[in-house]
């Protein structure tokens, strides 16, 4: 819904972890605020409010952005997903599983970012094929307590499983 | 170690969850965002505090208007330092046991003078934060600047002047130490090498920034503080002093912590002062400190240059170490536990592997107009190993020598124990050689050699770093009580068996991503017989916990986890007393495992846990007389017999170094580490892992820059550069296991190893490659220009 | 680090859009990307009264190409450019420039004309234009002007663009069968900002290369296009090209790295660059390893 005319706060709507919402949102307030403020996911960390750090990493329409470099009036119209819709959906159970068991986080500060940062790479079927490809692809996301071998680790694993699912689905669809 | 009547230790008790990889309970909320942060907590009629910070190195506030201010929207109050300094004592950081340590009082807000860039000297509170950054803006504020004192080199020239003139100079701390013959042992030695090291001063950078949320509730007396911090009991004590409240009227809650290392177990004065707004204006206020002003005031680190000599025989023995430390601290010694430890540190430990006999350190504390400076993981070992790890190759290199083998050589042997290092310091048992040993099999060190020296002939600089290390952890009231510091040694754990069978354990160390509170979990588990799924673990709460001394210097697993161990075993020999009574059998004949009381010879179960949970708590009249059960116990524990549990380690790296560039690629890194007895190994690993990344952020990468003004000048995520997943290699990591006799779990500390080796390893091996170049580097960060010019291609 | 209060906008045409800029003047910006504007408003380094949002401009999207030339949207992500498969195919250049900018999360929202717009000397596109010989797509209240890319970047975050003007779109020239390019950047951190950068493009010739377009960023306060370096490389002078840098880049000297440690990097680049180019038609440098 495009405005012509400007105002310092407007009402949006948009599709939140799938659910329809509305609210009225100052211009100023960046998108992280909004859902943490307004909507209480606080599972989208602010670590530096500059883009940088990747603590606020969420999906709009789809695609990871830094929640601080958007603003709350750009989410109106958009399908905007947290780490909380993505455990709720089970779209990322596995790399969460993964991820616990390899012990892939210890503060937590980082992990929602670093999970929709992974959940995007690990779209697409061919891109985490490598730790070098996984490394570069999470290079975005700082984290100061693992080092980052564990993380790699955990992605490379989900990455597996899952190729080894489409696999044996691809073999069950043969048969 | 002690044994159970039926011979088992604590290692071998039935079902024990010890020494397995066992993931983390609390880590599951965390992967689903539902961790809860101080900035996540809500509370109503929250005011928002902003403070105005000084942009002046050094100034005098000549005036401060604040009405303007006042009047803007959403403002609830603008308070000076006059007026918070009626509500808040200033404190001083200097402890009886560093004599001679000066500094100067300092308040929660600056009243006259500011004294480093970011220093606070307004708040300004606010129904928002966004608001109340407004209204800082329109505070208006008239300085009279100082001379600013920036260069630890220039700090103790006469002409320079006091920063604080009632000291006389800016000498903090002076310590000096000198041991056996050191002047002989030069004059005589076949091998003098000599360097100057420089340590570029550099900043945690948590990611979850320093928060505190503080509520006064004047109707109940109480000031509850939720803080993003390590030591709860410690916070606690010095609000009540300072803003004169009882002990009762002070909760401080630690719950999720996004990472800590040390930046977040001082004492702040914008942290203070959200506190004592709280108290003036008798509502909840919040301070969650945003990443610029982050990097200007959390406590910086490392700000040193190390001259220093060592002696070898025409052998290759290391004879004498001889240091000359200068730091730079900030205008303050930091509150409470000063900011002399770190130099303290660097004399006590340089060269602390090795068997020589002669050592003379002397380290000068300089005071600066920069940010304060205070103990950061690993505090001056990452020093201390890098300047006797650097002579070590440099020595080796001399004499045509292998640096492994030299360093076999030369480390205090694994059968010499217990024994004193040179500086007096006193190890119970390491395990140098052992962990050398299983070094160069891990890594294969000929076979690298090897593939280093065919590269080599095709004009690839690759090469190969080695770092030995000891590490403080464990420490008792020698640290800090004894020098007068309010500060807990001792932990407890207080552990309660429940009707249904379960046990809650409530712990006074706290967790900040480390994994406290797993194995906590785990020793309860073992301890009490109870399957770990029923253990559940509170820490993190003055009000919930016994009293203790929260997570630093690597304390948490051998302290805390002693406590826990130990009150596990009581509550289990209440639990078989009582047992005993009803089932009429020897408690000495029965067990718990498994949630059950069992026959102990045979393991055949006798009543479930939650059988006997029914009767004590539901059908206490159809126990047997006299029996009064008491299914809560609480132990205590405070390492005695050693002021620290020494652990040692040793790191190695494998670098890259593309000589055209100055870009250095990190191939490889390996880690032997004896912490004692491993408690987690899929925890420990991954402190260690995180520990040598955040010792490569400072060999590489990370430098707090300030200009001849006292301005830090990249003070931002974009110009800090802190160590990113694409630069870092993949780490081994293995262990020797030599138990502390301190304790029954045997457990040292594991948290800072990977930051005292790690600088060191990826140093040497960067010269290591630079060798056939004659080109060297001592200075950190080692960035792409400092290795360019020692190449003389800048 | 709250941004200061501001108005928002967010017309649906391009007309609706010029007009707010014209009527605002200084007082207002566009708003593209946001990876940079958002940045600098928490900062409070920026104060505008008006953002005048692009993001829902239909005119300001999509990537076609027709008679010889890419036309590229301004509000194109960064993604998008180095990933459509007309880029691919028609423009190796840019895409081998892709993985280096920034991370996911800013090429996801980023936008390339907000990026030249910017003009930030350390960045792939303002290079990859001049190496390209682009032409930037401008429009304001009056009327639509063509820039060369060798007019457009004029000093530090200075452009050609006049008050009230917008990047509407940038076109590439196809290159030729015979065409040949270079990427290579040395920066920190995959992501960072470059050290030093070079974006090639030339033609392969008897004996060599020829129409060399050198373009260094991260080196001077604009993408650069060194001429004289070019001039010698064509003449199979490497050193004489890597001499002449000096003459033609101006790095600056900064906190961290020194004017000399920058030009010493480009003239090593250079030498890898030319090396490609000249082994076979197309090098990259590799993003994996700094």
């Amino acid at each position: 819904m495009a405005s012509e005319s400007p105002d310092r706060a407007r009402a949006v709507a948009f599709t939140l972890n799938g659910e329809a919402v509305r609210a009225h949102v100052p211009a100023r307030m960046h998108l992280g605020d909004l859902l943490r403020q307004s909507f209480g996911l606080t599972g989208v960390h602010l670590g530096c409010e500059h883009g940088v750090c990747g603590a606020c990493t969420i999906l709009v329409d789809g695609r990871a952005v830094r929640a601080c470099l958007m603003l709350g009036v750009q989410a109106d119209g958009a399908a905007v997903e947290t780490v909380e819709g993505l455990t709720e959906s089970g779209r990322i159970r596995d790399l969460q599983d993964a991820f616990h068991a390899r012990n892939a986080l210890q503060c937590g500060y980082c992990t929602p970012g670093m999970l929709v940062t992974a959940a995007e790479l690990l779209d697409d079927a061919d891109a985490a094929a490598s730790r070098a490809a996984i490394r570069a692809a999470i290079a975005g996301n700082y984290c100061r307590c693992t080092g980052y071998h564990a993380i790699v680790d955990a992605i490379a694993a989900t990455a597996e499983a899952r190729r080894q699912g489409r696999q044996n689905a691809g073999r069950e669809a043969a048969e | 170690m002690s044994a159970d009547p039926g011979g088992l230790t604590f290692l071998d008790r039935p079902n024990s969850y010890i020494g397995r990889s066992v993931p983390r309970p609390n880590a599951r909320r965390l992967l689903e965002g539902r961790g809860v942060y101080v900035d996540d907590v809500a509370v109503a009629r929250l005011g928002h505090v902003a403070f105005l910070r000084s942009p002046h190195a050094h100034a005098r506030i000549v005036a401060l208007e604040t009405a303007d201010a006042a009047a803007m929207p959403g403002v609830i109050a603008v308070v000076t330092g006059a007026e918070l300094a009626e509500v808040c004592a200033p404190w001083v950081g200097v402890l009886g046991h560093f004599k001679g340590l000066r500094s100067a009082p300092q308040h929660a807000l600056a009243i006259d003078r500011v004294t480093w860039v970011g220093e606070p000297f307004c708040a300004v509170v606010a129904r928002g934060r966004a608001e109340a950054e407004d209204a800082l803006a329109a505070i208006m504020v008239e300085f009279d600047p100082l001379p600013a004192v920036v260069d630890m080199e220039a700090a103790l020239d006469p002409a320079t002047p006091a920063i604080h003139a009632e000291l006389g100079d800016n000498l903090a701390f002076e310590r000096v130490l000198d041991v056996g013959d050191v002047d002989a042992a030069f004059r005589d030695a076949a091998v003098v090498v000599e360097e100057t090291f420089q340590f570029g001063r550099h900043t945690g950078v948590c990611l979850e920034p320093r928060a505190i949320l503080a509520d006064w509730a004047a109707a109940d007396g109480m000031l509850t503080v939720h803080h993003s911090f390590q030591a709860p009991h410690m916070m606690q004590d010095i609000l009540c002093k300072h803003l004169a409240l009882p002990e009762g009227a002070v909760r401080v809650i630690c719950k999720d912590v996004g990472g800590s290392f040390g930046i977040k177990v001082h004492i702040y004065p914008d942290e203070m002062a959200t506190c004592a707004l709280a108290l003036m204006l008798k509502r909840p206020v919040k301070f969650v400190a945003d990443r610029l002003e982050s990097f200007q005031s959390d406590i910086h680190a490392r700000d040193h240059r190390v001259t220093a000599r060592m002696a070898f025989s025409a052998e290759g023995d290391i004879l004498a170490l001889d240091m000359d430390d200068l730091t730079g601290i900030g205008p303050y010694s930091v509150y409470p536990r000063t900011s002399a430890v770190e130099a303290n540190q660097v004399v006590n430990l340089t060269g602390g592997p090795y068997r020589h006999r002669h050592y003379r350190a002397r380290a000068r504390v300089v005071l600066q107009n920069k940010a304060p400076t205070c103990q950061y993981r690993a505090v001056g070992h990452p020093i201390a190993t890098m300047v006797a790890e650097g002579l070590v190759d440099l020595g080796a290199a001399r004499l045509g020598l292998d640096p492994l083998a030299v360093r076999e050589r030369n480390v205090i042997p694994d059968d010499a124990y217990p024994c004193a290092g040179v500086s007096g310091i006193k190890l119970e048992k390491l395990s140098h050689q052992a962990a050398l040993a299983k070094l160069k099999a891990m890594m294969d060190y000929d076979a690298l050699r090897a593939e280093q020296a065919r590269l080599r002939a095709r004009g690839i600089h690759r090469g190969i770093g080695l770092a030995a290390f000891i590490e403080i952890t464990n420490p008792s009231a020698a640290f800090y009580g004894v020098g007068g510091a309010r500060i807990s040694s001792q932990d407890g754990c207080t552990i309660r068996l429940d009707p249904q069978g379960g046990v809650v354990a409530a712990v006074s160390v706290t967790e900040q991503g480390q994994g406290t509170e797993g194995i906590i979990a785990q020793i309860v588990a073992t301890a009490t017989g109870v399957p770990m799924d029923k253990v559940r673990v509170i820490s993190g709460d003055t009000q919930a916990t016994p009293y203790g001394g929260g997570t630093w210097a690597s304390r948490g697993a051998g302290i805390g986890g002693e406590a826990a161990w130990q009150a596990g075993k009581a509550l289990r020999g209440n639990v078989l007393a009582v047992a005993g009574a009803i089932l009429q059998a020897d408690p000495g004949s029965l067990d718990v495992r498994d949630g059950a009381v069992v026959d102990a010879a045979t393991g055949t179960e006798r009543m479930p846990l939650a059988e006997l949970g029914r009767i004590v708590y539901f059908r206490p009249d159809t126990l047997p007389p006299g029996v009064q059960p008491e299914f809560v116990a609480t132990r205590h524990y405070v390492p005695k017999d050693y002021p620290f549990a020494f652990t040692n380690g040793v790191q190695a790296s494998y670098v890259e170094v593309d000589t055209e560039t100055g870009f250095v690629r990190l191939l490889k890194h390996w880690c032997v580490e004896d912490c004692g007895t491993v408690l987690n190994p899929l925890l420990v690993d991954e402190q260690i892992r995180g520990g040598i990344v955040q010792g490569i952020g400072g060999a590489l990468f990370e430098h707090c820059l300030y200009d001849s003004e006292g301005q830090l000048l990249n003070g931002s995520m974009a110009d800090y550069l802190v160590p990113m997943a694409g630069e870092m290699p993949d780490i081994a990591v293995a262990h020797v296991v030599s138990a502390t006799a301190s304790s029954e779990i045997g457990a040292k500390g594991a948290g800072e190893a990977g930051t005292a080796g790690a600088p060191a390893a990826v140093v040497n091996a960067i010269n290591d490659a630079l060798a056939p170049l004659n080109a060297r580097v001592a200075r950190q960060p080692v960035t792409p220009e400092v290795v360019l010019e020692a190449l003389g291609l800048i | 680090m709250k941004a200061p209060d501001f108005a928002y906008a967010r017309p649906a045409s391009l007309e609706a859009a010029l007009a707010l800029l014209a009527e605002h003047g200084d007082d207002a910006v566009p708003l593209a990307g946001g990876q940079s504007l958002v940045t600098a408003l928490n900062m409070r380094l920026s104060a505008p009264g008006l953002l005048v949002d692009l993001n829902a401009i239909p005119e300001l999207t999509g990537v076609s190409e027709a008679d010889g030339v890419v036309r590229i949207g301004a509000m194109t992500r960064h993604r998008d450019v180095g990933t459509t498969a007309i880029v691919r195919d028609r423009l190796p250049l840019l895409a081998a420039a892709l993985p280096h900018i920034a991370h996911p999360a800013i090429r996801n929202r980023g936008t390339i004309g907000g990026s030249v717009a910017l003009a930030d000397p350390a960045t792939e596109w303002p290079a990859c234009c001049l190496a390209a010989g682009a032409t930037i797509v401008v429009r304001g209240p009056a009327a639509e002007r063509r820039v060369p890319a060798d007019a457009f970047f004029r000093g530090l975050y200075t452009t050609a663009l006049e008050p009230g003007e917008i990047v509407t779109a940038i076109e590439f020239p196809v290159p030729g069968a015979d065409a040949v390019w270079g990427f290579e950047e040395l920066s920190r951190r995959h992501g960072d900002y470059a050290l030093v950068g070079l974006a090639a493009t030339g033609r392969r010739a008897a004996g060599g290369l020829s129409d060399l377009r050198l373009a260094f960023f991260g080196v001077a306060d604009r993408p650069v296009l060194a001429r004289t370096a070019a001039a010698a490389l064509e003449a199979g002078d490497l050193a004489g090209a890597q001499a002449a840098l000096a003459g033609e880049l101006d790095p600056p000297d900064d906190p961290t790295t020194k004017a000399a440690t920058r030009l010493h990097l480009a003239r090593v680049i250079l030498g890898r660059v030319a090396a490609g180019m000249r082994g076979g038609g197309a090098q990259e440098g590799d993003p994996d390893g700094v």
